[in-house]
């Protein structure tokens, strides 16, 4: 049924006319807000690729209908920081060049953000295991990991 | 991404001759961060594309900005800044002042396909001779200009300078925005490597700042305006044919615009792309039954048994029918690689759109240009009105979806004459793309005194190799439209082996047939042939009680190898060992294994150290580090390399121990990262690297070379672990359970 949905978004108020509040809101994100942070990977929940924050926690923006978060708070990618204003994390993925071609990305910084946020100095067996369900397959964990090191080195 | 805007066009006369001339600063935008697409110029052809010309890969405008024409594009391995060095340094411009506009078949030369670690062996070479050529036409020019002799002037930071004079004229003034109507000269002198600034240090990659924050325009993000979103609703079977079609439940998904049916090909389009999934879901097709493929249990007596087409000797040394007949010791076994599949993170994407008879298709396609042939033959169109793009899409290994997600799209747009966008879901990407072919293989050796072979005999089974670069496009084969037969890749090679054995034969079987799709994976045919020739090996030593490295050394020739191999041994801390001497103790044993290449015996060179765990009650292998010696010649970015290289080894260790496609008699099963599991991150080894760098040598290719080396070396550390020995990839814990039971 078609409704209106309100939530924020990297901290603005977003209307969304949507068709089906079972729509998963990583379609709102991508093609309603035009933010291409959170990715499309499996739709099933099983990758991370599209993974988004909605009120402080890491979920999966593929598998969260659009109607569950009204009211709520994403964050994406983009609202992390800019190329202008970049996050630690996301300082850190450039300082390591921890991307090959980058698309599982987005999920290993929001994932990491969530680890971060509750654990500021992560053992590195800790962040693997925090990681286990994100998926990359160019192969590039171990600069992952070395990135998430360093923005948690970083950190006061 | 660099996006191809076309902002500004003016035609020029001069001296007679039409000169095309454009805004180069708007043509591409540099920051990865800017996501505006390549739209089409109304001016086709527009530029020339002709590889013997430069200007066919390099323009250079009033302000000095360069544009650099690639036909090798960027699959997330680099390439695109590795070019740009390239470029910079043989040009002498400041790397800033270099964009890369890659695979557009309006505006790149052909170049081949993005594969087999050819993108700078091959592709930056021509790029490099192109950008010599054109640096020399502006010296002469410029000598000109400033009224000096042509060894009075010299380019620094893109400017001819006088020597004499101290006075100089900016590359833009002499040429900004003409052509240079220049052949590439295959003699213009290269710039001397020991004068390098850009080339060969670690240039922080182009497109990650744009990556890391959601800037990056992927594939999957392109839009067009006035797009529509199709979904395409596959066969349960390959083969069924579809019988009938009832959308009256998809009429009702809001956003539903159309359902498209050709033949056994079908599609629905909608509005928005979740009215797109919707429907595609709630349309009800009837298929006909299909049960063509082999019983799996039962896939290497299929690949036994299959119909010959064709033996190929891939080396002859002597004569080892008539050494293996008079030996004593001789040795034989049979190794067998799986069915794999390329597992993008992100499923294949492509937009297509029909505007006045002419087509434009932007896709992740590593191979435009060959995909405009094909696009070509399956509309029966003329190639020349039609345009392939590339965009960055997810990591690509090889020929995976991309090129039939173009043709979905394609065919939709065509039916619907709108702008399409077809998204794969991920059970279309892991049923649909065409696999990594099963490989199977027959060694036999024998061992002469002090344990060295005198004969090598070794034969693989794979599917057959037409002589057209291409796999058939899904639509063209489902909707009943011309196609070629598939092409798995140049999978004989590195069969052939590195080592002076006295006697050796290698043979390709060439198969009729084979269950699903074939192509190539990264390292075609080159990993499941070093996996074997490299397993073999180890037995040998092991029969002849001889460290694997001393072993190695004593058959090797060739000094590079040798010193890559001494260079191997330090960096492993590697101590003299029989093969197999490591004993279990406990629970978890602990093997250290070693495998070698030379690279389709011609190129880079690479050895391997894999250190592995076996736990011996679950049978569970987990890959602790990897040390790896690695020389591909001259190196334009290290850093770029070990990217590369760590890549390699993690993918291939994924590959080894875990993946293999399932499938039932009518269809692949193995449809989501449940039933095709990869690596995941608590089983990722530590990957140690020595690169050795040759500033003076050619640039050797590094996307696949590492990856050959990786399933030998872990099968030898397992053997070395426990005394088992893995035959079949992957060494899942039921195969090793098996081998420990017959050690
Ligand atoms: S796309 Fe959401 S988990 Fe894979
Ligand atoms: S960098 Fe390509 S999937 Fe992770």
């Amino acid at each position: 049924m078609a409704t209106t949905v309100t939530l924020t978004v990297n901290g603005k108020t977003a209307r969304i006319h949507v068709d089906d509040p079972q729509m998963p809101l990583l379609y709102a994100l991508r093609n309603d807000l035009d933010l291409h942070g959170p990715r499309f990977g499996c739709g099933l929940g099983q990758c991370g690729a599209c993974t988004v924050h909605v009120d402080g926690a890491a979920v999966r923006s593929c598998v969260t209908p659009i109607g569950n978060v009204a009211g709520k708070h994403v964050l994406t990618l983009e609202g992390l920081g800019s190329p202008e204003k970049l996050h630690p994390l996301q300082k850190a993925f450039i300082e390591e060049q921890a991307v090959q071609c980058g698309y599982c990305i987005n999920g290993m910084i929001m994932q990491a953000k969530a680890l971060l946020d509750s654990n500021k100095k992560p053992t590195e067996e800790e962040i693997r295991t925090e990681l286990a369900n994100n998926l990359c397959r160019c192969g590039t964990h171990v600069r992952i990991v070395r990135a998430i090191q360093r923005a948690s080195a970083s950190a006061k | 991404m660099p996006a191809a805007i076309l902002t500004r066009r003016g035609f020029l006369k001069t001296s007679g001759s039409l000169v095309i001339t454009f805004s180069l600063g708007g043509l591409v935008s540099r920051s990865a961060a800017a996501a505006s697409a390549p739209t089409a110029p109304d001016v086709w052809p527009f530029k020339t594309v002709a590889p013997d010309e430069v200007d066919g890969f390099v323009a250079i405008d009033a302000s000095g900005k360069v544009t650099i024409f690639s036909g090798k594009v960027d699959l997330g391995t680099g390439v695109r800044t590795a070019m740009t060095q390239i470029a910079a340094e043989e040009l002498t411009v400041p790397f800033g002042s270099v964009d890369v506009i890659q695979g557009d078949t309006l505006l790149t030369p052909d170049q081949g396909t993005t594969w087999g670690s050819l993108s700078i062996q091959n592709g930056g070479t021509q790029i490099r001779q192109a950008a010599a050529t054109a640096r020399e036409a502006l010296l002469a020019q410029g000598a000109q200009r400033l009224g000096v002799k042509r060894d009075d002037v010299e380019v620094r930071a893109g400017r001819v300078v006088a020597k004499s004079t101290g006075k100089s004229v900016a590359y833009g003034a002499l040429i900004g925005g003409k052509t240079l109507s220049l052949k590439v000269d295959q003699k213009a002198p290269l710039k001397d490597p020991s004068t390098y600034t850009i080339v060969g240090t670690p240039v922080p990659r182009l497109d990650i700042p744009g990556k890391v924050t959601g800037r990056f325009t992927y594939m999957q993000d392109f839009k067009r305006p006035g797009m529509l979103h199709a979904r395409v609703v596959r066969p349960p079977a390959i083969k069924a044919d579809l019988l009938s079609v009832d959308d009256s439940a998809a009429k009702q998904v809001p956003g539903y615009v159309a359902t498209v049916r050709k033949g056994n090909f079908l599609a629905v389009a909608a509005k928005t792309e979740w009215g797109a999934i919707q429907s595609a879901a709630a349309i009800k097709a009837t298929w006909s039954e299909w049960k063509g493929l082999p019983d799996e249990a039962k896939l290497w007596d299929f690949v036994r048994t299959s119909k010959v087409v064709k033996d190929e000797a891939v080396q002859t040394v002597g004569n080892s029918a008539d050494a293996l007949k008079s030996a004593t010791k001789k040795l034989s076994a049979t190794y067998n690689f799986a069915i794999q599949t390329h597992g993008s993170i992100g499923p294949s994407c492509a937009v297509a759109e029909f505007r006045d008879g002419r087509l434009t298709c932007w896709s992740a396609s590593q191979a435009t240009h060959l995909l405009r042939q094909q696009l070509a033959q399956m509309l029966t169109m003329k190639a020349a009105d039609i345009r392939c793009v590339y965009i960055d899409g997810s990591g690509c290994y090889g020929r995976n979806g991309h090129e039939d997600a173009a043709a979905d799209a394609v065919l939709i747009a065509k039916e619907l004459d709108k702008p399409v966008r077809v998204q794969w879901m991920r059970a279309d990407e892991h049923g649909w793309d065409p696999k990594g072919p099963p490989t199977l293989f027959d060694y036999r050796a024998a061992l002469g005194e002090g344990g060295a072979p005198t004969a090598w005999e070794s034969e693989v089974f794979i599917p057959y190799k037409p002589a057209k670069f291409t796999v058939p496009l899904v639509a063209a084969e489902l909707a009943g439209l011309p196609a070629d037969p598939a092409f798995p890749g140049n999978i004989q090679q590195s069969l052939a082996i590195p080592y002076g054995i006295p006697n050796v034969k290698a043979t390709a079987h060439w198969l009729a047939d084979t269950p699903l799709r074939p192509s190539w994976i990264r390292t075609p045919g080159r990993m499941q042939n070093t996996f074997a020739n490299e397993s073999f090996l180890d037995e040998c030593a092991v029969a002849a009680s001889a460290d694997p490295f001393e072993y190695r050394r004593r058959l090797l020739k060739d000094a590079r190898g040798l010193e890559l191999l001494e260079r191997l041994v330090k960096l492993a801390a590697w101590t003299p060992r029989a093969a197999g001497a490591a004993k279990a103790a406990g629970e978890v044993a602990q093997g250290r294994g070693v495998a070698y290449t030379k690279y389709e015996l011609v190129r880079t060179y690479v050895g391997v150290v894999a250190d592995v765990d076996v736990n011996t009650k679950t049978g569970a292998v987990q890959v602790k580090r990897f040390f790896v010696a690695h020389d591909c010649g001259q190196i334009i970015n290290p850093d770029g390399l070990r990217n590369q290289i760590e890549g390699n080894v993690v993918q291939t260790v994924s590959r080894t121990l875990i993946e293999q496609v399932t499938f039932d008699r009518s269809h692949v099963t193995s449809l989501d990262w449940r039933s095709y599991p990869i690596l995941r991150f608590p089983e990722v080894p530590q990957v140690v690297i020595d690169l050795i760098d040759r500033p003076k040598e050619k640039p050797w290719g590094a996307g696949e070379p590492t990856a050959a080396v990786v399933p030998a070396a872990i099968a030898n550390a397992i053997y070395d672990a426990v005394g088992a020995r893995l035959r079949s990839v992957p060494f899942t814990p039921d195969k090793v359970l098996a081998a420990l039971k017959k050690a």
